[in-house]
């Protein structure tokens, strides 16, 4: 049962407990371990429209890129509350594969369910609009009231999940002598931190709710805002010091989240959409190059363009469905921001040229390539960070049936 | 004007593309729609100057662009500039220069022969012995005497993605699709699957990537489709080739994804930018977007084989399938069982069908089933079945086959129910299981012990049924009102809810191209489904199973399943829709063959009643209705027993024609000549007994075979055309080259098969199309059948005569009547029409190219002209026949009736100039009666003896070959007549063209003769028919 009382009988799997979150679908075709590791998505229950999942199993995390991060994956763990699909594949296959999907949702105790009507629900989802829901997965009967009672509590709007998925301390990746970047981590994927590290910078990670000053501190060069989840207007903090950052004209660039703080704190408002956009599949148009990019988005809220005007901030994305704002820039200072995920994992390529734009204009480089250039090299700088993981056997690993167990979502 | 302005019936090459281009003079060109025949016709084009001289503009991915993706050398070094690795690859000219290559690649190697024709003669080397043996015969194959080294990489994954870029550099990913087969097999061949399954996220998109870095850098503006290996065990991977236009791929990720590639491309051809275009789906979001689907979508191949004598069945690098089918599903247990029983090769799905062998222990041959695995043929997928339930590992399987884990084990998964399926009663969760896993009711039925119908109540009473989904290319992001869908057991709701609806049809497609049906059942269904609409019917739905159709385009019908065309699928959906009727005389023999089942079960046919389709099937009815209208034909009987057949064909006299009901192997039809061949053909291929009839007739040798396209409306009889065959009875109709209007037959003779026409029409009450097939021997008519559906013929009929045939079946079918007008029609056209088959035996290794009653042809053409030769001279040419105006000629005739019979047109040949070359015992025959200058040559399997067959082919000093075999007269394969057979096959490799009958190199000899002095017209469609 959702919130409007559906309810959705399907088979447990993952670890037998239950949780309420709000429900969200995402369109993508692959990269569920990159999926449930998006610090975005704290707080959701995620419902995956492609109907086989678990196919490729679960990577080892002690497979790193060139930078020492983890490469298929974006956080220390699973970030959604809970997850429903269709089909749970009874087999992984891929030599990376160290473990099933099954058992992993298990090890870090997050409840899935498979066997049920997702594109029924997804059509539910965008109907009316995203709606807090439960899973439970249980070998006994299922209490409804109580479930209905956990939903009744559910307030994912209110919620400040930063302090979750916020790093508590300053954390520093990259060579010393590079120049600076502090990313402000408002639930930041391994991705945003990895591909600032392609652009030549080393990369100062600081909690939520560093202070303008703290940021200066470490006389960056550039500071990012990351992704992250819930409503960006609980992030009061954050928007504090991007204030403070656009006062200064200090080069910055937003991702998802960062892009609502910025335009926040630019004196913009932001709204909730209905359903939201997660997917690999979103078209969005460079205002400037009326240029189309496929974009990799993950995000419920969005910027009203309408009240952009006298922020100083102008479009630079927008979204060719729907024209929703995907991203902003600054008429006047060295400040841009995405709504979508340039970093990708998971999802397109396409838009690393965004990073390489950051450093342009760090550099004060003004717009030097086309974009189309930008593109390719940034898809080839990236390609020289993959790294060719050593040979390994095929492994392959079969899900044990458990005992039966019920389970039902809501 | 539905389609274009102007239509050409012309072949197309460079000669006759420039006519038009001369008369038409378009200010542009599209070439990336008419596939590698368009492609490579558009290239000359450029290297002749003839863009040039015209000022045309090449719409689209640029000539350079095309020479980048056709060219090996250039592709190379493209993909290295763009950051895509390609696969290390060597050309060479001798043995030599090929084992110091493949030392450095490293074995195996796959060899390619370079400029050959269709491809063939290449192979894969494990060892310098094989490297040896291929190369050898792929130089002396190549006209340029170089074959290519690649390194073999059969256990790699296949890839595929279809990439859309506009002018502006705008590019997206329409689907991507992966090879079940791996990169052993051949895409065209292999089980293709969408979107990819075993990919992470990290593999998909760096490869999407690549797609998007390469076509960028080749400049492809449209559609286009690249192919990759992917390392099963890393990320190493490489591009192994890019198709700069549609490609049977591209129609499948059209369907497969609801995304129209080809009409997207057209736009963006003119100038249009993807952004501007929008979803025909959503109709409010841009087509510049990559489809997400909830669903899988399962291509498989349908293979002839059966039908060819003689040929390889193995898989590899040359395609060899004549047509597919794609499933839609929510598992892939669901989508692989659907399409086995979409390509309707006589199996219900994957497990559970008649006739599968019930293995014992000490019956399992391992080494048999492990060759299968490693050489894989047209049977893989039940060779994989057949080692699992051999209690072979998946982990063995794969070594072997190459087929990732991922679908073995859900092969397993369905292996696994049809053991408990046979194990348990009828147990609700295990039947809702094994339905989601794609089992049918029949399959059900036959592990319980139930038939098909009683399964179906059983399990609807459980309230096991399935439901209507959507393909609406967001997986339900956003609202899009599609009528394109499909059932599954993987969901708990219907996607639409269809309302009570009293002017309600479902039109049944034709399944998979095949041979014997191929795109003219599509075009009558298409064709009907407009009618339809024409004659007043609000509501249309059509069910079809196949990708390569425009039937399966969801604009044509109001809701389109693409779907099974099975009783228990079509049932389903009758369910859901509640039609008025049926329509089953479109869809060729699968939905004719429905007619009475679903007859039987309360759904209403619209058209000819089911009796009466019956009456015409039905061989004894057939006949005692023809015995009452007092119509003769050949003496037939049906028997039980090898006793009274061979009785039978004594006393009509050899030869006779066998029809088995049941086939173990080959083919399904013979020309029988003699008792003892009848008994080998009878316990050999067949079983006689009373579950197995057989029907035998008496054959006709030296008749003409003449057929009847028309339509009635219970009462009028409208005749489309009669239409005469070139060749004589005993070949196919699919095969043989036909004529309207008939050009030999007398008025008399056409007097009577229009009276037969038209009362055995009424007599069987038709509504609707019907085809009548007749005998001509020494002015005598006889039928041979006659089928109550629409015919192949009928679009070639319908566009000769320029009357629609399907549309008026569908007006007949609706109650409507005949107009007047369309009586005669055919009788007041002045020009002709020719129709040449179309075969594809470079492709199936092995097969001997020598027609006979059993159909072999893959397609054909049809062109039209002023007069009889106008119009076969191009035929011959759009079939890919060359015409050589001087040269030598290859005389070879076997048995002494068929010398004499060919002595006017060997005189013929040599009038015109021709060398004549000729086997020892033709050249003597030659030579007595009075034939100078012929050059004696020698068998193919006298290699020493000079001058020989094999080296003066190699060496291209043949321009022709008249082979008649002595086996049309005796008896096919006595003996194996294996230098006959030899000489065939090697001329079908070389491109030369072989005349296997009198009449076929009568027809080709003469129309030499008319070029002579002639030259063909060019002219639209619209110029050759006289409308009066």
């Amino acid at each position: 049962m959702l919130e409007d009382g559906s309810v959705f009988d399907g088979i447990g799997f993952g670890y037998p407990t239950k949780v309420a979150g709000e429900v969200v679908f995402n369109t993508g075709m692959v990269g569920y371990t990159e999926t449930l590791t998006d610090p975005s998505y704290r707080g959701q229950i995620l419902c995956l429209t492609y109907p086989l999942v678990g196919n490729y199993g679960v990577p080892s995390r002690d497979v790193k890129d060139g930078f020492g991060l983890p490469k298929y994956f974006e956080s220390e763990r699973i970030q959604t509350k809970g997850l429903a699909i269709h089909e749970l594949s009874s087999t992984a296959s891929h030599w990376s594969c160290i473990r099933t999907l099954d058992e992993w949702l298990y090890d870090e105790r997050i409840p899935g369910i498979h066997g049920i009507d997702t594109r029924e629900l997804t059509k539910k989802l965008r109907m009316n609009g995203v709606m807090a829901g439960a899973i439970e997965v249980s070998e006994q009967e299922i209490d409804v009231a109580k479930l209905q009672a956990m939903i009744k509590n559910e307030s994912y709007d209110k919620t400040n999940f930063m302090p979750e998925v916020s790093t508590s301390e300053p954390q520093e990746y990259g060579d010393k002598s590079l120049d600076c970047i502090v990313l402000l981590d408002t639930g930041t994927k391994y991705s945003i931190i990895r591909n600032i590290l392609r652009t030549g910078y080393r990369v100062v990670r600081l909690p939520w709710d560093a202070t303008y000053e703290q940021v200066m501190s470490y006389k960056p060069k550039g500071v990012v805002i990351s992704n992250g989840p819930g409503d960006p207007k609980v992030c009061k903090s954050t928007i504090k010091t991007a204030e403070k950052l656009i006062k200064s004209s200090a080069p910055t660039l937003g991702i998802c989240l960062g892009n609502q703080i910025l335009a926040l704190a630019g004196g913009a408002d932001t709204y909730k959409l209905k359903f939201g956009h997660r997917g690999q599949n979103k078209p969005c148009i460079d205002k400037n190059s009326n240029q189309v990019y496929v974009t990799s988005q993950n995000h419920g809220y969005g910027i009203d363009p309408e009240s952009m005007k006298k922020t100083g901030f102008k479009v630079w994305f927008s979204n060719a469905d729907d024209s929703t704002v995907e991203g902003i820039e600054h008429s006047s200072k060295p400040i841009i921001a995405v709504q979508f995920h340039p970093e990708a994992s998971p999802g397109p390529y396409d838009c690393m040229f965004v990073f390489d734009r950051f450093s342009e204009i760090i550099k004060g480089i003004k717009d030097g390539k086309s974009k189309v250039e930008k593109q390719v090299e940034a898809l080839n700088a990236q390609k020289d960070h993959m790294p060719q993981p050593a040979k390994s056997g095929r492994r392959k690993k079969t899900v044990e049936p458990k005992p039966k167990q019920q389970r039902r979502e809501r | 004007m539905r389609f274009a302005d102007k239509v050409y019936a012309l072949p197309i090459n460079t000669e006759y593309v420039e006519k038009v281009i001369e008369s038409e003079r378009p200010d542009s060109i599209m070439l990336g729609f008419g596939g590698q025949t368009a492609l490579n016709c558009g290239v000359a084009l450029h290297e002749k100057g003839i863009l040039q001289r015209y000022d045309i503009r090449v719409l689209g991915t640029q000539i350079d662009g095309i020479k980048v993706t056709e060219d090996r050398q250039l592709f190379k070094e493209a993909m290295i500039k763009s950051g895509v690795p390609v696969l290390h690859s060597i050309s060479v000219y001798s043995l030599e220069e090929a084992q110091k290559a493949a030392k450095e690649i490293g074995y195996p190697v796959i060899i390619r022969v370079a400029y050959t024709l269709g491809g063939r003669g290449g192979g894969v080397a494990y060892n310098e012995y094989e490297l040896q043996e291929i190369v050898q015969r792929g130089l002396s194959l190549s006209m340029v005497h170089q074959v290519l080294i690649e390194r073999y990489v059969g256990h790699w994954k296949q890839i595929e993605y279809e990439v859309m870029r506009d002018y502006k550099g705008n590019s997206v990913i329409v689907c991507n699709m992966e090879n079940v087969l791996a990169m052993r097999v051949h895409t065209g061949d292999n089980v293709v699957i969408a979107p990819s399954q075993t990919l992470n996220n990290s593999e998909y998109h760096m490869l999407r990537s690549a797609a998007l870095r390469a076509t960028s850098y080749c400049g492809i503006v449209g559609e286009c489709n690249i192919q990759f290996a992917l390392e099963p065990e890393s990320e190493q991977y490489c591009a192994i080739e890019i198709n700069a236009r549609l490609s049977r791929s591209s129609a499948l990720a059209s369907k497969a994804t609801g995304y129209p590639l080809a009409y997207m491309a057209a736009k963006i051809g003119l100038g249009y930018s993807l952004p501007e275009l929008v979803n025909k789906i959503t109709k409010a979001t841009t087509a510049c977007f990559e489809p997400s689907l909830d669903y899988v979508v399962l291509k498989m191949p349908r293979w002839d084989f059966g039908k060819f004598e003689l040929v390889k069945r193995r898989l590899g690098s040359a395609m060899k399938s004549v047509g597919e089918v794609m499933a839609i599903g929510r598992s892939f247990e669901e989508v692989i069982q659907k399409a086995v029983r979409m390509c309707d090769i006589g199996k219900d799905g994957l497990v559970a069908n008649t006739g599968d062998p019930v293995l014992q222990e000490q019956d399992v041959d391992i080494e048999s089933i492990e060759q299968s695995l490693l050489h894989p043929d047209d049977r893989i997928i039940f060779t994989v079945v057949k080692a699992l339930k051999a209690g072979m590992t998946i982990e063995r399987i794969y070594k072997l086959s190459a087929i990732d884990p991922w679908f073995l084990e859900k092969i397993k998964n369905i292996v696994d129910i049809e053991e408990q399926l046979r194990k348990s009663s009828f147990d609700e969760a295990l039947i809702r299981r094994a339905k989601k896993c794609g089992f049918s009711d029949k399959q059900i039925g036959r592990c319980s012990g139930l038939d098909e119908i009683k399964v179906r109540n059983l399990r609807k009473k459980f309230g096991i049924t399935p439901v209507i989904k959507q393909i609406d290319t967001l997986a339900a992001e956003w609202p899009a009102k599609t009528n394109y869908l499909y059932l599954t057991y993987g969901g708990q709701t219907d996607d639409i809810a269809i309302g009570r609806g009293d002017s309600r049809l479902i039109v049944l497609g034709a399944g998979p191209y095949r041979i014997g049906s191929s795109v003219e059942f599509d075009w009558g269904t298409v064709n009907m489904v407009l009618g339809l609409k024409e004659s007043g019917i609000k509501e249309i739905s059509v069910i079809n199973c196949n990708p390569e159709t425009v039937s399966t385009d969801y604009d044509i019908s109001d809701r389109l399943y693409f779907e099974e065309l099975t009783l228990e699928r079509v049932l389903d959906i009758c369910e859901k829709e509640n039609p008025t009727g049926v329509v089953t005389c479109v869809g060729g023999q699968v939905a004719n063959n429905l007619t009475t089942k679903l007859a039987r079960n309360g759904i209403s046919i619209i058209g000819t009643s089911s009796e009466d389709v019956d009456r015409a099937e039905d061989r004894a009815k057939f006949g005692q209705m023809l015995d009452s209208l007092g119509i003769k034909q050949p003496a037939w009987k049906k028997f039980t027993e090898l006793a009274e057949a061979k009785d039978f064909a004594e006393s009509v006299g050899y030869p006779v024609l066998v029809r088995p009901s049941y086939v173990l192997s080959g083919a399904a039809m013979k020309v029988v000549w003699g008792e003892q061949q009848l008994e080998r053909f009878l316990t050999d291929a067949t079983n006689v007994s009373p579950d197995h009839p057989v029907v035998i007739s008496k054959f006709l040798q030296d008749a003409s075979e003449a057929e009847v396209d028309a339509v009635s409306d219970g009462k009028n009889v409208v005749i489309g055309s009669i239409i005469e065959h070139i060749d004589n009875a005993g070949i196919h109709s699919g095969d043989a080259m036909m004529c309207i209007p008939p050009w030999r037959l007398d008025r008399k003779t056409i007097d009577t098969i229009t009276d037969y026409t038209m009362r055995i029409g009424r007599a069987l009450n038709v509504k609707g199309p019907f085809n009548i097939q007749y005998l001509v021997k020494d002015d005598e008519v006889s039928v041979i059948e006659a089928n109550v559906r629409a015919s192949r013929s009928m679009p070639f009929v319908s566009k000769f005569v320029g009357l629609n045939l399907l549309n008026l079946a569908a007006k007949a079918m609706t109650g409507k009547p005949l107009p007047a007008a369309a009586r005669d029609m055919w009788l007041k056209t002045t020009g002709f029409g020719i129709k040449v088959p179309q075969f594809s035996f470079m492709q199936l290794e092995g097969a001997d190219i020598v027609l006979g009653v059993e159909m072999q042809s893959t397609g054909e053409v049809a062109c039209f002209g002023n007069s009889f030769y106008d119009a076969l001279s191009k035929a011959y040419m759009a079939a890919g026949y060359s015409l050589p105006l001087s040269g030598s000629a290859l005389i070879t005739i076997g048995g002494q009736k068929n010398k004499e019979k060919l002595l006017p047109i060997v005189s013929l040949v040599s009038s015109l100039g021709f060398r004549i070359m000729a086997t020892e015992h033709t050249a003597e025959f030659l030579k007595n009666n009075k034939f100078k200058d012929i050059q004696e040559v020698f068998k193919i399997s006298e290699p020493d003896r000079k001058p020989n067959i094999s080296d003066l082919l190699y060496e291209r000093k043949i321009d022709f070959i008249i082979n008649i075999p002595a086996t049309s007269t005796i008896e096919k394969y006595v003996g194996m007549l294996y230098d006959e057979y030899q000489i065939r096959r090697k001329a079908v490799e070389m491109g030369v063209p072989v005349l296997t009958t009198a009449e076929a190199a009568s027809s080709f000899i003469r129309t030499l003769e008319w070029l002579r002095n002639n030259t063909p017209t060019l002219g639209p469609l619209k110029n050759y028919i006289n409308l009066g």
